[in-house]
C-alpha cells in the first residue's frame, strides 16, 4: 500500500483547494509607481496556505526544485507557526530565499509538480518562501550560522550575481577566505542592474549581499577581472577561482536604424533606471528621456520588466512587439499578466524590420511585418513566418531591444585554457562546475547562456561543493 | 574609494584630475580609459587616461566640464575621495615601431595623446605631434609633449600660437616632412577626429581615432556606446575605443554623443548656483 496517499475519501475531506492569492497593488495605482507590485503574505495567509500542504512522504515538489529545497520540511514549520524554524530549514539549501521567493518561475518548477496541481490548487511555495525571508528580515537581527575553522585557503569569485553570491556564502562558511570581485559599483549582478525595483526591491538584494559580507566575504566593487587583473594573475594569490560573470552582452537585430537615439538595449534601459536610479531624474544625476510611445521588442521577462518600467516613467503607450503569438511568450505568465493589467499593449505576431528617425537622429517610427505561425522549429514552438507585403508603420519615440544576451566574453577572451562553446558559453562540468582549466570553476549564465536566478544559484552550490573538496 | 591627489583647472574648462588608483596604475596602457563616479548616486563617466605613475599608484585624466557629473568632479579638492575609479578599460593603442607616426591631440585629447607619443617614441618611432586649440591659452603640456615627440607642431584657430587656422593646416606640416607618416592617431573632440580622418583619407594614411561615446558600464553590457564601423555595429568600450577613422559613421556617432545634451543643460541650470557658471573663467563656448 502506498503510505503517502491517504484513502481517497479521507483525502478529499482534508483537501483545501483554496490557493491563497497574494495581495498586490491595484494595476491603476502601481502602473505609475516603482514600489513593489506584490505585497507578500501576512502571517495568517502564510499559515493557512501552509496548512493546505499534504506533506507528501515522497514530495514531487522537491524534485522540481533546482536546488532541492526541503519544501514540505519548511512548510511544516510554517504550518505550526514556527517561522524561525521554517527559515532555518529553507536556508539549509537556499541562501537567497527573499530573491528566489520573488523571481523564481515556481509555476514550472516546484509548484508544477505539486500533487494538488491537477486540482488547479498547487501550494504557493514561492509565496511562503518569500514570506519567511521577509519575516526574518523584519525581526532585525538575522541569526548568523557558525563558520568552520579557517582553512587558510583563498578563493576568488568573479561576479556578484546569484551564482557568485551563493558560492561565496557556501565557501566562507566552510572556513575558506573568499573575495568577490564585481565590475560595477554595486554588488548583486542582474539582481541589481536588471530586475526592476517593483519586482525585486533593491533593499532586498542589498540585504542578501550584506548577509554574505557579514559572514566574512570580502566584496570588492569597481574591479573588472580581465582588465584590472587577469584570471592568471589572480591564480597567483588564490587557490581557486569561480567565474560567474553572467550573460551580459546584449543582442541587437541588426536592422536599419537600430543605432539611432532612442533605441536602447534592455540592459541599457534597465541599468539606467535601476543601477543608476534614473527613475529619480532630475533628483538623481542620471539623465533620462521622457518617452511617450515606447516599443519593447521581445517577449521574455526582461521585455516585461522594460515595458512596465516605461509605463512607470510616464509613457502614454507601451507596446510589447513579439514575433510569435501570445501563447509562445517566454515570460512568466504572472509577469505578462501583470503587464497586461497595467496597460501594456501586446502586438504579437509582429516583427520589426527597420526604424525611421528625424533629422537629429532620434527614432520616430518603426516599420514592422505581420507574422503567422508555421511548423514547429528547433525550440519546439511554432516558427513565426513572415506574411508577404504586410509591412506597416507605427509611430514610436523609443525602442527597447529585449531579445536576449550572450555570455560576456571578457573572461574567456583574456584567459588561456578555458574552452568556449560556439555560443560563447564556458565549458564546465554540469555536476561540479569544473572548467577545462585547473583550479577554475564556472556557473550560472556564463555556462548555460541566459537562464534563471535559481539555476545560477544551483550551479553555484554545486561548484562550492566541488571547490571545497578540491581545497580539503 | 579613490583619493584625490590633485585637481586643478589647467586651461579654461579643462581640469587635470589625479587619483589614487594603484590597481589601475599597475595595468593601464596608452589609449585606455577609466570610469569614474563623482559621488554615490552619480553618473558613470568614462575618461581617457592622460598619465599614470605605477610606483605611486596614481592615474591622471584631463576632462572637460560639461554636465552635472563633470561639474561635481571639477569641484574636487586634494584629500577628498570619490567612490569609483574603475579600469583600465578598453583596448590599448597598439605600440610598435611603425616608422613615422603622426599623433594629433585637441581639447582633453592633448592629455590623452601624451602617453601615446611617449610610448611610440620609446618603441623607436619618429613621433610627429600636433596640438590643436582655438587659441594659445587653451593649450597645455607643451613641454611634456615636446619631450615625448620628435617634432611638435601647433595649430590655433586665431593664430595666437603656431600655424593659424583649422586642422586642415596639418597638411602643410605633413608636406614639410621628408616622408609622409605611416599612420595617424587622433584623440580629441568628434569634429577634430572626423575632420582629420577625412583629410588623411585623401592622403591615403591609415588613421586611428579614440572614440569617446556615452557609456554606462564600460564592459560590453549596455551597448549605449555602439558605433557603426565599416557597416558593422561595434561597442566602443570593448571593441574599441580605437577604430579606423575612415570607417566610422561620424554623423551617427555625433548624434549619439549629443543624446543627453538637453538633460545636461536642464541639470546645469537647476543645480548650478548663480555665479558658479562662470567660475574660474569657464564657459568658453
Amino acid at each position: 500500500m502506498n503510505t503517502e496517499e491517504p484513502g481517497k475519501e479521507e483525502r478529499t475531506k482534508k483537501l483545501d483547494l483554496n490557493r491563497h492569492e497574494m495581495p498586490k497593488q491595484p494595476p491603476e495605482v502601481r502602473r505609475r509607481n516603482f514600489s513593489e507590485v506584490a505585497l507578500g503574505y501576512t502571517p495568517d495567509l502564510a499559515v493557512s496556505e501552509a496548512k493546505r500542504c499534504m506533506q507528501c512522504k515522497k514530495p514531487k515538489c522537491v524534485s522540481g526544485c533546482p536546488v532541492e529545497i526541503d519544501i514540505p520540511g519548511f512548510i511544516s514549520f510554517v504550518n505550526k507557526g514556527d517561522f524561525a524554524g521554517g527559515i532555518k530549514k529553507l536556508k539549509e539549501k537556499n541562501c537567497l530565499p527573499a530573491v528566489s521567493g520573488r523571481v523564481c518561475p515556481q509555476e514550472i518548477q516546484c509548484e508544477s509538480q505539486c500533487i494538488l496541481k491537477n486540482k488547479k490548487a498547487e501550494i504557493a511555495v514561492g509565496r511562503i518562501e518569500r514570506f519567511l525571508a521577509d519575516w526574518e528580515a523584519a525581526q532585525g537581527e538575522v541569526e548568523m550560522p557558525s563558520r568552520a575553522k579557517p582553512t587558510g585557503k583563498r578563493v576568488a569569485v568573479v561576479g556578484s550575481g546569484p551564482a557568485g553570491i551563493t558560492v561565496a556564502g557556501d565557501l566562507v562558511l566552510l572556513g575558506h577566505e573568499v573575495t568577490v570581485f564585481e565590475a560595477l559599483h554595486k554588488a548583486g549582478g542582474v539582481l541589481t542592474y536588471g530586475i526592476p525595483e517593483f519586482r525585486l526591491p533593491k533593499s532586498v538584494v542589498a540585504r542578501e549581499v550584506d548577509y554574505v559580507r557579514r559572514l566574512g566575504v570580502d566584496v570588492v566593487t569597481d574591479f573588472v577581472v580581465g582588465k584590472t587583473r587577469s584570471v592568471d594573475e589572480l591564480l597567483e594569490t588564490y587557490d581557486a577561482i569561480f567565474v560567474g560573470t553572467g550573460a551580459g552582452l546584449p543582442w541587437f537585430m541588426n536592422i536599419p536604424g537600430e543605432n539611432m537615439n532612442g533605441v536602447y538595449s534592455a540592459n541599457e534601459y534597465l541599468t539606467r533606471m535601476n543601477l543608476m536610479s534614473g527613475y529619480l531624474f532630475p533628483a538623481s544625476a542620471t539623465p533620462v528621456k521622457k518617452h511617450a510611445r515606447v516599443a519593447v521588442v521581445g517577449g521574455g521577462n526582461v521585455a516585461m520588466d522594460s515595458a512596465r518600467t516605461a509605463l512607470r516613467m510616464g509613457a502614454e503607450e507601451v507596446y510589447i512587439v513579439y514575433r510569435r503569438s501570445h501563447a509562445e511568450l517566454p515570460a512568466r505568465l504572472e509577469e505578462s499578466e501583470n503587464a497586461e493589467e497595467e496597460g501594456v499593449i501586446f502586438k504579437t505576431l509582429t516583427l520589426p524590420v527597420r526604424y525611421m528617425g528625424d533629422e537629429n537622429g532620434w527614432v520616430r517610427e518603426m516599420e514592422c511585418l505581420r507574422m503567422e505561425l508555421g511548423e514547429p522549429d528547433a525550440s519546439g514552438r511554432r516558427a513565426p513566418v513572415e506574411v508577404k507585403d504586410s509591412n506597416f508603420r507605427t509611430p514610436v519615440d523609443a525602442v527597447v531591444c529585449a531579445i536576449g544576451n550572450s555570455p560576456n566574453p571578457l573572461i574567456p577572451s583574456t584567459t588561456s585554457g578555458l574552452q568556449v562553446t560556439r555560443r560563447g558559453t564556458l565549458v564546465a562540468d554540469a555536476g561540479t562546475g569544473k572548467t577545462t582549466r585547473d583550479r577554475i570553476w564556472a556557473g550560472g549564465d556564463i555556462v548555460t547562456g541566459a537562464a534563471t536566478v535559481i539555476l545560477a544559484m544551483g550551479a553555484g552550490r554545486k561548484a562550492a561543493r566541488s571547490i571545497h573538496a578540491f581545497l580539503s | 574609494m579613490n583619493k584625490v591627489i590633485e585637481r586643478r583647472m589647467i586651461v579654461p574648462n579643462l581640469h587635470l584630475l589625479t587619483l589614487e588608483a594603484p590597481d589601475v596604475a599597475r595595468k593601464v596602457r596608452p589609449g585606455q580609459f577609466v570610469i569614474v563616479r563623482p559621488h554615490d548616486e552619480g553618473e558613470r563617466i568614462p575618461l581617457s587616461v592622460a598619465d599614470w605613475d605605477a610606483g605611486k599608484g596614481t592615474v591622471s585624466t584631463v576632462f572637460m566640464e560639461v554636465g552635472a557629473s563633470t561639474s561635481k568632479l571639477a569641484l574636487l579638492e586634494p584629500g577628498e575621495a570619490i567612490p569609483t575609479c574603475v579600469g583600465p578599460l578598453g583596448n590599448p593603442t597598439e605600440i610598435a615601431n611603425f616608422g613615422t607616426v603622426l599623433c594629433i591631440g585637441g581639447c582633453y585629447g592633448i592629455g590623452s595623446i601624451y602617453p601615446v607619443c611617449r610610448e611610440l617614441k620609446k618603441a623607436g618611432n619618429r613621433v610627429l605631434t600636433v596640438m590643436e586649440a582655438r587659441s594659445s591659452y587653451l593649450l597645455y603640456w607643451q613641454k611634456e609633449l615636446a619631450a615625448a615627440s620628435s617634432r611638435l607642431f601647433t595649430v590655433t584657430r586665431d593664430g595666437s600660437l603656431g600655424a593659424k587656422g583649422h586642422v586642415g593646416r596639418i597638411i602643410d606640416f605633413i608636406k614639410e616632412q621628408p616622408k609622409i607618416p605611416d599612420r595617424v592617431i587622433v584623440n580629441g573632440c568628434t569634429f577634430l577626429m572626423a575632420r582629420v580622418s577625412e583629410i588623411m583619407g585623401t592622403l591615403g594614411i591609415p588613421t586611428l581615432v579614440n572614440l569617446n561615446p556615452i557609456m554606462i558600464d564600460g564592459t560590453g553590457m549596455c551597448g549605449v556606446c555602439r558605433v557603426t564601423v565599416a557597416g558593422h555595429t561595434r561597442f566602443a568600450c570593448v571593441d574599441g575605443p580605437e577604430f579606423s577613422g575612415h570607417d566610422v559613421d561620424w554623423k551617427e556617432f555625433l548624434a549619439r554623443r549629443k543624446a543627453y545634451m538637453e538633460e545636461e543643460v536642464l541639470f546645469t541650470r537647476r543645480s548650478a548656483p548663480v555665479g558658479a557658471i562662470h567660475r574660474e573663467g569657464k564657459c568658453q563656448s
